[in-house]
């Protein structure tokens, strides 16, 4: 796969000229200052720079966690900006999902719980639920070790019950925010080969956050960030 | 979606079972204690009415003074020995009555003393009260009238003067002057207000009148009223009477009242009854301090899952799901806490019946009360908390530490 075949699959998300301001008057800091962004369909970018470049905010606004302070965000034709907190919530929870550093799982749950979590919101009968939660834990290679609490588990296998929690909906897009961020190179390797496979197998668009060249790497595409503007949005060569 | 929130509260409070206890203990403090003493004071007022109604429905006690409400009564001029007589003989439904007078005295046989309340009477004491002479006699005529120095004796007075020897023919001093015992009441036990009812020493009424009060005082007449007769006609007919006999004018109130056992169980349930309502007041407050306490633990609790609550709204939960998930927990805490506050209750009240000689009698409305009321402590206390973690914003969740 190409990189220029990526670029004709239609937009599914499309920034125009977002920018975010927190706080007001002197105290004023710009997070983004006008960024103008498009991710297609199947897609696997990974977005980089130094902190407090705006790398985060941006997730968090295409994550619908957050809205532009100026500019739109289309997502799927459907304006963000325009939505309230409810509809945001049912926005994520039915196209969205999400990896964090800190893998964010319950604690004294076991992993096949955690993983259902996401449908029990969709209202998913609980048998429907423990079957697509297995399937979801199988998918990412943790099969046998439904019943395991967080704490019984390794970082890696904690973060993959968070990438099994994350894609258990189908979603259309998979946030993932340094997922790699507390993982050793070895552990961290494994979860991008799992990402990667995730979006060529399922076509889950991928977009995440990540300060490391190497895991970078394993994208389609690397935006970087600096002082709130993109700075260079690239195809990458070297993906494998 | 309610099952599973359900579902999910009570896994919450499993991870954490000794904190969510500590957390419950005050509701179940609270709750077990209101249980009590409603439990113990309904057991308490059914015996009281019991006690009361095994002196027969068909009683009138009259006696001076206005009623002025439960217990109370001004004072107002005693009946005489005429108004014993006008009643029995004026009063068609009427099968004995009976008058008295009481005086506190020491009675005294040899070593022994006892402080004892001495009544003065007759025979239709024993008929009234429905209370026979178990051994001896009662008072003969010529006894009655000319005043002789002659007694009969409660079961109680009998064990403290005499002990073990026979006190029939012997004499007990009363004051300065002694008189022989002619017969002996069957024990009857304790009253209804915890009062020995054997304590008694009765004599012939005009010998009290004569040598323990010295006047012709009367401060209660005890009529029973035939079988087959309306205590209601007979307690007007004697009202009627009495406001002739005692020159009451027409627009004036009663100086004496005639009381049925109806109005004096009323009197005295009344009375048990706010003593019930303070200490039910009492426990309530402790569950108020419950319900505080399940709010403080169900903040910290918040503050503790921050990351989780972040991590919910991030995965799409609602603001009012995280809400109800929060309010169901501390419903589920604070019922479970009334939940064992009832059986701790019960328990406590089954434990406590023999020790307070009290009839354990169950109400199932304080059962269902206590716990609604426990749970709506958990809707009151746990709102506030719950809120707060469904307002959180989620970017500011998911990075809390």
């Amino acid at each position: 796969m190409t990189a220029t075949s990526q670029t004709d699959k239609r937009s599914l998300i499309e920034l125009r000229g977002v920018t975010k301001v927190y706080g007001a008057g002197h105290a004023a800091t710009h997070a983004l200052r006008g960024i103008d962004l498009d991710i297609g369909e199947g897609d696997l970018v990974a977005v980089m720079g130094p902190s407090g470049s705006g790398k985060s905010t941006c997730l968090n606004i295409l994550g619908c966690l957050d809205t532009p302070t100026a500019g739109t965000y289309t997502f799927q034709g459907v304006e963000v900006g325009q939505l309230d907190r409810d509809q945001r919530a049912r926005l994520r929870r039915h196209y969205l999902g999400f990896v964090f550093q800190g893998y964010n799982l319950l604690s004294r749950t076991s992993a096949i719980e955690n993983v259902e979590l996401p449908l029990v919101y969709r209202g998913v009968p609980a048998r429907t639920r423990r079957a697509h939660a297995r399937r979801a834990l199988e998918a990412v290679g943790l099969q046998g070790r439904e019943k395991h609490a967080p704490n019984e588990l390794s970082g890696g296998e904690q973060q993959r019950v968070a990438i099994a929690r994350a894609i258990v909906t189908g979603p259309a897009v998979l946030m993932a925010d340094e997922p790699t961020g507390n993982l050793d190179t070895a552990r961290s390797h494994e979860i991008m080969q799992l990402l990667v496979e995730l979006n060529r197998r399922e076509g889950i668009t991928i977009v995440m956050v990540t300060h490391e060249p190497d895991m970078a790497a394993y994208a389609k595409r690397i935006v970087h960030f600096v002082d709130g503007l993109v700075e260079s949005d690239k195809r990458n060569g070297s993906h494998i | 979606m309610l099952w599973d929130t359900i579902f999910l509260a009570l896994r919450e409070i499993r991870r954490n079972v000794i904190r969510s206890f500590l957390t419950i203990l005050g509701i179940v403090i609270g709750v077990a204690s209101v249980i009590t003493m409603v439990t113990l004071g309904g057991g308490a007022t059914v015996q009281v009415t019991n006690q009361i109604a095994s002196l027969g429905s068909n009683l009138l006690m009259v006696t001076p003074g206005k009623r002025m409400g439960p217990g109370q009564s001004s004072a107002s001029a005693p009946f005489r020995a005429k108004d014993v007589e006008a009643i029995a003989r004026d009063i068609r439904s009427v099968a004995a009555v009976a008058p008295a007078s009481t005086k506190p005295v020491t009675a005294i046989v040899g070593n022994e003393n006892w402080s004892t309340t001495v009544t003065g009477t007759d025979n239709q004491y024993m008929k009234v009260r429905m209370w026979p002479v178990q051994t001896g006699r009662e008072f003969s005529d010529s006894e009655l009238r000319a005043g002789a120095a002659v007694c009969i004796i409660g079961d109680t007075v009998r064990q403290k003067l005499f002990g073990g020897l026979e006190p029939l023919g012997n004499r007990i001093r009363l004051g300065k002057l002694s008189f022989q015992v002619i017969g002996l009441l069957e024990a009857k036990g304790q009253s209804s207000m915890g009062t020995d009812q054997d304590d008694l020493v009765l004599l012939p009424l005009r010998t009290f009148q004569r040598r323990i009060s010295g006047n012709q005082d009367i401060s209660l007449i005890q009529v029973s009223i035939r079988d087959g007769e309306s205590t209601e006609k007979a307690q007007r007919d004697i009202e009627r009477l009495m406001r002739e006999r005692r020159h009451i004018a027409p627009n004036a109130d009663d100086d004496f009242s005639v009381m049925d056992m109806k109005e004096i169980t009323k009197m005295l349930t009344a009375t048990t009854q706010v003593l019930t309502g303070l200490l039910g007041a009492v426990a309530a407050v402790s569950l108020l301090v419950g319900g505080i306490g399940i709010m403080n633990i169900m903040l910290v609790s918040v503050t503790e899952r921050t990351r989780e609550i972040g991590t919910r709204l991030a995965i799409g939960a609602l603001e009012r799901e995280v809400l109800m998930q929060f309010l169901v927990e501390a419903v589920v805490l604070s019922s479970s806490g009334g939940l064992f506050g009832i059986l701790l209750g019960l328990a406590a009240c089954l434990g406590l019946k023999n020790a307070l000689k009290v009839p354990f009698v169950l109400n199932p409305g304080i059962v269902v009360v206590a716990f609604l009321f426990s749970a709506a402590v958990g809707v009151v206390f746990g709102y506030f908390p719950a809120l707060k973690a469904a307002r959180l914003d989620p970017i500011e969740a998911l990075r809390h530490e």
